[in-house]
């Protein structure tokens, strides 16, 4: 959380000491990483349950019903297990680069949910530019997927690796041109005031209506860097061995699924807040204070309405991605690059100066 | 400074969470025969052919190169999107031209065929 005045003197009411209050701002430091990693963690169990009984439902069967009241603990369940496996390590594979593969996608991921924010106040790190933050370090994944390819000593890994790292660059331009698009109308790449700017008019100040072009864009960019169907190839594409992960066993491989529902989740709460309005809760005409008679944004229950609007919302574009995946067909790997390359990348570009145009008429 | 400060204590935790689970399976591991059928490369029951890092296909090359150049264009981009009200007309021209000969270079690339098949 940023430590501002509010903070400061709630801190320093608790004491007068100068050393006290270094060590309660650490805590609290401490306090508001642990409940973010905590809640990644349950955010991730919930999309993994959400998918399976989705997909169940689409392919007219039952999901899992076992591990727990609606199968919600399946999760925990598959992730034990994997945590008990046998840790293979590849003969004649590179040892360093074959364990720490898997870590770095995680790594990467986790490091962009610094600049989530789920209220005003409520965000890691309010860097002045958080969405770029994430640009950039997601771009640190595909030196992970090259990393697990290459130090499998598998010709399958290998292609497979190479193929993912290809598909995750090359749909990183349309994705940061969208996102470029959002912080023009935004005036910042700050992600609060991104979702400051769009609290007027209820829903209709959504940068939704503002960037229909650009969201059909990042929608099918994010899929891809998630690697997700439509763009599966780097875990199915040859069939029977699942890319880069072949030689994967045990927490290792957990490690991957786990980096790829992260990255879902991650995509889903940028979508959440650049272009469906964050935390504010966007029926117009009707605001909580009004209705609730307490001052804007402040006291605990405003933000708890923020944090759950916000997950509300995520939670509820997510259906968008998992229905795709269980619908449609995988496309090839020449049509994946054409699609980044010769549709999506002019298409974002235009989008780009689009906006910068209608920006400088309305000056 | 303090704003920072959250940002690098995550720095180090967010490693930590992903790999302390590397670590987790050593107390359960057991000493059990590791064969070399078990170790070898998968090739979908057949035996491993070849080294596997002898040659793999070269139009993999091309794609990060061609990559190099969209990516300073959209680095170079994000400093001028993001304040239009605080650059006069002269900066948003003086970008166009900077995206009209990347443009070039990149019809140049699409028309030769580059970006083509895989």
């Amino acid at each position: 959380m940023i430590i501002d005045t509010t903070e400061v003197q709630a801190i320093n009411s608790f004491s007068t000491s100068e050393s006290i209050k270094e060590i309660y701002g650490l805590i609290w430091m401490f306090v508001s990483i642990f409940t973010l990693i905590f809640g990644i963690i349950i955010g991730v169990l919930v999309i993994v349950w959400l998918e399976r009984e989705i997909s169940a439902t689409i392919q007219q069967r039952i999901g899992p019903e076992y591990a727990g009241p609606l199968g919600i603990l399946q999760a925990l369940a598959d992730g034990t297990k994997l945590l008990f496996k046998e840790d293979l390590l590849p003969s004649r594979g590179d040892i360093r680069l074959f364990s720490v593969g898997p870590s770095i996608a995680v790594i990467s991921i986790l490091l962009s949910y610094l600049v989530i924010p789920f209220g005003y106040r409520l965000v890691l790190g309010d860097l002045s530019i958080g969405v770029f933050l994430w640009i950039t370090i997601s771009s640190i994944a595909p030196i992970g997927l090259l990393m697990s390819g290459y130090g499998s000593n598998n010709k399958y890994s290998f292609s497979g690796g190479l193929r993912a790292a290809a598909q995750s660059i090359s749909y990183e331009i349309p994705l940061t041109l969208c996102v470029l698009s959002i912080s023009l109308l935004s005036n910042s790449s700050s992600t609060v005031d991104i979702v400051e700017a769009q609290s007027k008019y209820g829903f209709w100040g959504w940068n939704l209506w503002r960037q229909p072009i650009g969201f059909i864009v990042f929608l099918i960019s994010s899929l891809a860097e998630c690697e997700r169907l439509p763009f599966d190839l780097p875990e199915a594409e040859e069939e029977l061995v699942a890319g880069y992960q072949t030689e994967y066993s045990g927490i290792k491989f957990g490690l991957f699924y786990i980096a790829s529902y992260l990255n879902l989740l991650l995509s889903s709460l940028f979508v959440t807040v650049l272009y469906l309005g964050g935390w504010n809760f966007s029926i117009p005409y009707i605001s909580i204070p009004e209705l609730f008679g307490i001052n804007k944004m402040a006291g605990v229950f405003g933000i708890t309405i923020g944090i759950f609007i916000t997950l509300a919302k995520a939670y509820l574009f997510l259906f968008i991605p998992i229905t795709t995946r269980w619908t449609l067909p995988r496309i090839r790997m020449d049509q994946l690059l054409n699609l980044g390359w010769k549709f999506l990348l002019p298409i974002s570009l235009g989008n780009l100066l689009l906006t910068t145009s209608s920006q400088l008429v309305s000056l | 400074m303090s704003e920072f400060s959250p940002i690098c204590i995550y720095l180090v935790i967010s490693p930590l969470v992903s790999l302390i689970p590397l670590g987790v399976p050593f107390p359960f591991a057991s000493n059990s025969s590791t064969y070399p059928e078990k170790l070898s490369a998968h090739e979908c029951g057949s035996d491993p052919s070849g080294d596997a890092r002898s040659r793999f296909d070269i139009r993999f090359y091309p794609v990060p190169i061609l990559f190099i150049i969209p990516d300073p264009e959209v680095t170079f981009s994000s400093p001028w999107a993001v304040p239009p009200n605080k650059i006069d007309p002269f900066g948003s021209w003086s970008m166009m031209a900077f995206l009209l000969i990347l443009t070039i270079g990149s019809l140049y690339e699409w028309k030769r065929g580059a970006s083509d098949r895989e």
